[in-house]
């Protein structure tokens, strides 16, 4: 017995002093799992809580304007097919999903941009504009309080692993991964912040930085810029596969959408 | 029409690179000083990169927003009032318990004393991934500026 214990001991050693082999065959959830709006500081709590100072509830009204205003050769809303917006509680707990036609992973603004194309027949709105992130959040809102229902399963499987690659990938000049930060380092201080575990429930959000309204696409773009990586354009495959990933890792904590952060 | 055939079929694998050549030529020879050859003995690399660090300097690059960013993950023992981060050991006394060569390649790369280290390698450029193109090929410091980080963090006795 004692004769094997070495080897196994070496080969311990070698796996874990590898870069880039040991974690990155894992999936892991942070434990216990904390929503970013507990690391935001009382400000911006009270903010998000608080829906007549909530900036993001302008584009809540937006998109509730938005769902029941006739486009299109045949003059259909949202509200012509769905009738009103409260019948979508419970959807946005299932994406980013594959579409049964395309045998594509979309997410809910893909969805929206779909439903504008193909049901109501008028141009898709362009991926964060004001209009796509106001019905976003509308749709999403309905859900609040509730946790994603995501499964990983045969379909969607492939698009999972790769988004977990994705997210032990380490990128850019500064050579850090998603994972660094937001998996092994939450809970510490970078700077003036301290490192929330990256969680997509709050999105889209109000964020002071931008002074606007943004997607989860738009966040994980300021990251990758953060560590002088690439960017991807909006609606990108690999950030679908990276939202699948996050998706399955917010476990169980409830939608906040619409969420406000620093 | 064989003819056209045959070009078009190399063409798309090869128009990319040969696109590129003029380009990566050009940034190599124009904008991209080559690197600082140096040796790695053990932990440190003895010679210096440049002419003597100014410790002065080298303060102002660890609490710099724009260059060295030290102080998002360090705690510096003079930072005043920069809110500083504790993801890595505080900076307080690495003077006393490192050399200037085992400082230097710590700051290099300090993947080569820990490979699973979170901390950027501030003068390499080979091994990373989908850097973004303005700051592809270029360090994230200069040789000057590592030698004033490294006579600035060999001051920090206690």
């Amino acid at each position: 017995m004692s004769g094997y214990r070495l080897p196994l001991i070496l080969i311990a050693g070698w796996l874990a002093a590898a870069p880039g082999v040991s974690v990155a065959q894992t999936a892991v959830r942070p434990q216990p799992l904390k929503s970013g709006i507990e690391f935001t500081g009382p400000e911006v709590r009270a903010l998000q809580e608080d829906e007549f100072a909530n900036p993001a509830m302008l584009w809540i009204t937006r998109g509730a304007a938005l769902w029941q205003q006739p486009v299109g050769p045949a003059q259909q809303s949202c509200a012509s097919c769905h009738g009103d917006v409260a019948t979508m509680k419970g959807v946005a707990t299932h994406y980013p999903q594959i579409d049964k036609g395309s045998a594509r992973l979309i997410n809910l603004e893909g969805r929206i941009q779909q439903c504008r194309e193909v049901r109501q027949q008028t141009a898709p709105l362009r991926y964060e504009s004001e209009d796509l992130l106001a019905l976003t959040a509308l749709v999403r809102m309905q859900s609040r309080g509730m946790p994603l229902a995501i499964e990983i399963d045969p379909q969607n499987r492939r698009h999972f692993e790769r988004g977990r690659e994705l997210y032990y990938r380490r990128v850019g000049q500064m050579n850090l991964s998603c994972a660094n930060c937001h998996q092994d380092n939450w809970g510490k201080r970078l700077g003036p912040e301290t490192i929330s575990q990256g969680q997509g429930n709050p999105y889209p959000i109000y964020r002071l930085e931008w002074q606007t309204m943004g997607s989860l696409h738009r966040r994980l773009r300021a990251c990758l810029s953060g560590v002088r990586a690439e960017m991807l354009p909006y609606g990108a495959p690999e950030y679908l596969d990276l939202e699948l990933y996050l998706a399955w890792r917010s476990g169980d904590l409830p939608i906040e959408t619409p969420g406000v952060r620093r | 029409m064989s003819g056209e055939k045959t070009i078009s079929r190399w063409l798309p694998a090869w128009r990319g690179a040969l696109a590129a050549l003029p380009i990566f030529a050009g940034a190599a020879i124009a904008q991209v000083p080559a690197l600082v050859a140096y040796e790695i003995d053990g932990d440190e690399i003895r010679a210096p990169f440049a002419a003597a660090g100014d410790a002065g300097r080298g303060r102002a690059i660890v609490l710099s927003r724009e260059s060295g960013n030290c102080y998002l993950c360090h705690a510096v023992p003079d930072a005043g009032a920069v809110p500083v981060g504790n993801i890595g050991p505080s900076l307080a006394g690495v003077g006393a318990r490192a050399s200037a060569a085992q400082l230097r390649l710590r700051v290099v790369d300090s993947s080569r004393i820990n490979a699973r280290s979170v901390m950027p390698a501030y003068y390499r450029v080979e091994g990373l991934r989908q850097v973004a193109a303005v700051y592809r090929d270029k360090p994230l410091l200069t040789a000057q500026q590592v030698e004033d980080v490294v006579a600035y963090l060999s001051q920090l006795r206690n």
